[in-house]
């Protein structure tokens, strides 16, 4: 077909201009071994399962997607902190030109890590509680060698201002911050080494719905004020709504629907987006009375012994046998810019 | 109107720790009418669980007591009934769903072991009867092959069916009162549309009251009559779904609904948020709670602990001392949610 990803990109470590990164074919799987003494794989959980997708400069991808649907596998792969089975990261540093990320040597990822930073979604488990907030900020910088002591220190005082805490706070331990103050925290440490592309792994997942909302509306002024591009990793779409430019869902290691924002939750076409779409609550009685949902039968199947064909097939709606059970759907370009993996898709308004 | 099924008056229930005392609850009153479905929304740290906590009787001395307050179900003062007792009442007239499936059913024990002893303790039925009565409530449940599922363990089902036990667990026994503290919030969401609607569903047909415990206000706007929303062990505003989501009085209740981010809509460039955090429940500062992050509080909001009185629409409560006065339109979206301040941080 003339519509797929590769044919279209001929050579995929040519990155046009406005793409940050790509990322090609990404596997990843973890072996399952059996065995006190003699281990033995007997297994593999593909938790992620030949994705494709771009990233475009200066824009927030939203990836959602269900708990072992393998987005925050997707996100630690594509910075290598967990190696790729197979496939390619190509990633436009500012330092080294386009860089394969999934096969560069330690040298060349240690100057990527520059560039690349990731926020985590425990803002209580991911701060050392022994190190005050100033050594939590200038590790990074510590790691990689930049400045001394004082312009380290100076650096640190500026970011707390950049992310709305005070430079007194520099001496504080993580304890004695809240978890939205805390995850200010970790993303000044993240912003340390000025990066031009930050992974956001649930990072409002676990805050209370006012301090969500302040951290989101940091998180906006900070891409406005530095350029960032941001790979956003959620459950929750309403936030991923707010916040993205365009939207990838995945189910089961695979990505089923890429679309923009807009014409995701307006003309989404895959029917787990659709039934997705349709189970986010909306805060306004009248609606919620009225809205017909999608009710999926059973739970998500285990990604170790994926089913065959479309991996949707076992608790989809309109899946037809002999077909969905059979032919993996390719993913597709159906409109321009809104890709697709489905064999029946259908625009359906789910959201009101 | 009719007699309340449930009814709390001035409820406080305080713990003491290391800091100083932690007024959780701090004198709530609210009635809940036979089949009435309320919610109970607020922020972490509001309140929320320790209220249905102290209902069910599970408040332990000496970290916590309920130091005020009557708890009357079906005219009865829970608070006075011995150990015995209440345990008739928990699990049998009222039963409670929790957040953790997981780690509320025993591992060692098969799910239908479990349901078996929570029906002998509670009817006075033979075993070979509690296991018939079992096997109809996980199908009621809609857990598929319910006959062979009772030899099967907790870790043997996913989340969402384990779920789905703990609910056949909590309406075996046919309570009229149900209280489900953040049943959902630990699952996937379209686990927790098949959930709630089969929460709904038998809530329903049998007339059960239900005390939902959440944060999602979603979910509240799908399932429940009436909402209470807490702040800091106080309720700040409650009345029905339809006054709380469309007429709000307190500036509370509006900075929450301003502040989610909706799925039917894209809301102008920032969302609207509440400045600062939520109060510490060990010092609280005399007078409103709410009054440090509050637009629109003057002199006597830092005297004086506003009680419930009605305003707005008819039968909503707010404690507020400028309710009725206030344009809470006015309350735009700014920047100064950026800068938290230096006596924000918590000591």
């Amino acid at each position: 077909m003339s519509d797929t990803v590769e044919e279209v990109q001929v050579d995929p470590s040519q990155l046009p201009d406005d793409i940050i990164m790509r990322v090609n074919h990404l596997v990843k799987e973890f072996p399952i071994s059996k065995g006190v003494f003699f281990k033995k794989q007997v297994g593999a959980v593909q938790a992620v399962s030949d994705i494709s997708f771009e990233i475009r400069e200066g824009e927030t991808l939203g990836l959602v997607g269900e708990s072992g649907c393998g987005k925050s596998t997707t996100a630690r792969t594509v910075l290598r902190l967990l190696e790729p089975t197979a496939g390619d990261v190509y990633f436009r540093s500012k330092e080294r030109g386009v860089v394969n990320v999934a096969t560069a040597d330690r040298r060349v990822l240690n100057d990527i890590r520059e560039e690349i930073q990731i926020v985590f979604q425990d803002p209580y488990a991911s701060l050392n509680p022994r190190m005050t907030v100033a050594s939590i900020i200038a590790e990074p910088m510590t790691v990689h060698d930049e400045g001394n002591k004082q312009s380290r220190l100076d650096r640190v005082k500026e970011l707390l201002k950049v992310v709305g805490l005070s430079p007194e706070h520099a001496n504080r331990y993580p304890h004695e911050f809240s978890g939205g103050q805390r995850q200010r925290i970790g993303i000044a440490r993240a912003l340390a080494l000025r990066p031009t592309f930050m992974v956001l792994d649930e990072p409002v997942s676990a805050l209370d719905v006012s301090i969500q909302a302040q951290v989101l509306n940091l998180l906006d002024d900070l891409q406005e004020e530095f350029g960032l591009t941001y790979l956003f990793i959620a459950h929750d779409l309403s936030v991923v709504r707010h916040i993205s430019d365009r939207v990838a869902v995945m189910y089961l290691g695979k990505m089923v629907e890429l679309a923009d924002r807009d014409a995701l939750y307006d003309r989404p076409m895959h029917p787990y987006t659709h039934a997705l779409l349709s189970a986010v609550p909306i805060p306004d009685p009248t609606i919620e009375h009225q809205r017909e949902r999608i009710l999926l039968e059973g739970d998500i199947p285990h990604p170790s012994n994926p089913p065959s064909g479309c991996r949707f097939h076992t608790r989809c709606p309109v899946a037809q046998e002999g077909k969905c059970d059979v032919d993996e759907p390719e993913f597709r370009e159906l409109e321009p810019d809104h890709w697709v993996a489905c064999h029946f898709p259908e625009i359906k308004q789910v959201v009101v | 109107m009719t007699e309340p099924l449930l009814s709390v008056d001035n409820l406080r229930t305080y713990f003491s720790t290391e800091e100083g005392i932690v007024r959780a609850v701090d004198g709530i009153s609210f009635d809940l009418a036979p089949g009435e479905r309320r919610g109970v929304v607020g922020e972490s740290g509001s309140g929320k669980s320790v209220t249905a906590m102290s209902i069910m009787g599970l408040i332990e001395p000496p970290a916590g007591e309920i130091v005020t307050g009557e708890i009357l179900f079906r005219g009865q003062n829970l608070l006075s009934l011995g150990e015995d007792e209440m345990q008739d009442i928990r699990g049998g007239q009222i039963a409670m769903i929790f957040q953790d499936p997981m780690t509320a059913l025993n591992p060692v024990y098969t799910v239908g072991d479990q349901l078996v002893e929570t029906i002998v303790l509670h009817q006075d039925v033979s075993k070979t009867e509690a296991r018939e009565i079992a096997i109809q409530a996980l199908d009621d449940v809609q857990i598929p092959n319910a006959k062979e599922k009772l030899f099967d363990y907790p870790h043997q089902f996913s989340g969402g069916m384990r779920q789905r036990v703990m609910i056949a667990m909590g309406l075996s026994c046919n309570p009229e009162l149900l209280i489900a503290d953040e049943p959902t919030t630990a699952l996937d969401v379209t686990t927790q549309a098949q959930i709630m609607d089969l929460m709904l569903q038998l809530a329903d047909d049998r007339g059960t009251a239900v005390l939902l415990i959440t944060h999602d206000l979603g979910v509240v706007a799908g399932f429940c009559d009436t909402v209470q929303v807490m702040y800091a062990g106080g309720i700040v505003e409650a009345g029905t779904a339809d006054d709380i989501f469309y007429n709000p009085q307190h500036p509370y209740t509006w900075g929450l609904l301003g502040s989610m981010a909706r799925l039917d809509a894209v809301q102008q460039d920032r969302l609207h948020s509440i400045a600062g955090t939520p109060p510490s429940v060990i010092d609280l500062p005399p007078g409103c709670r709410f009054r440090p992050r509050c637009a629109f509080a003057t002199d006597i909001c830092g005297r004086i602990l506003p009680q419930l009185r009605e305003a707005g629409n008819e039968g909503q409560t707010v404690a507020c001392h400028h309710a009725d006065e206030m344009d809470l339109k006015t309350l735009a979206v700014d920047s100064s949610d950026r800068i938290v301040k230096q006596d924000e941080v918590v000591s």
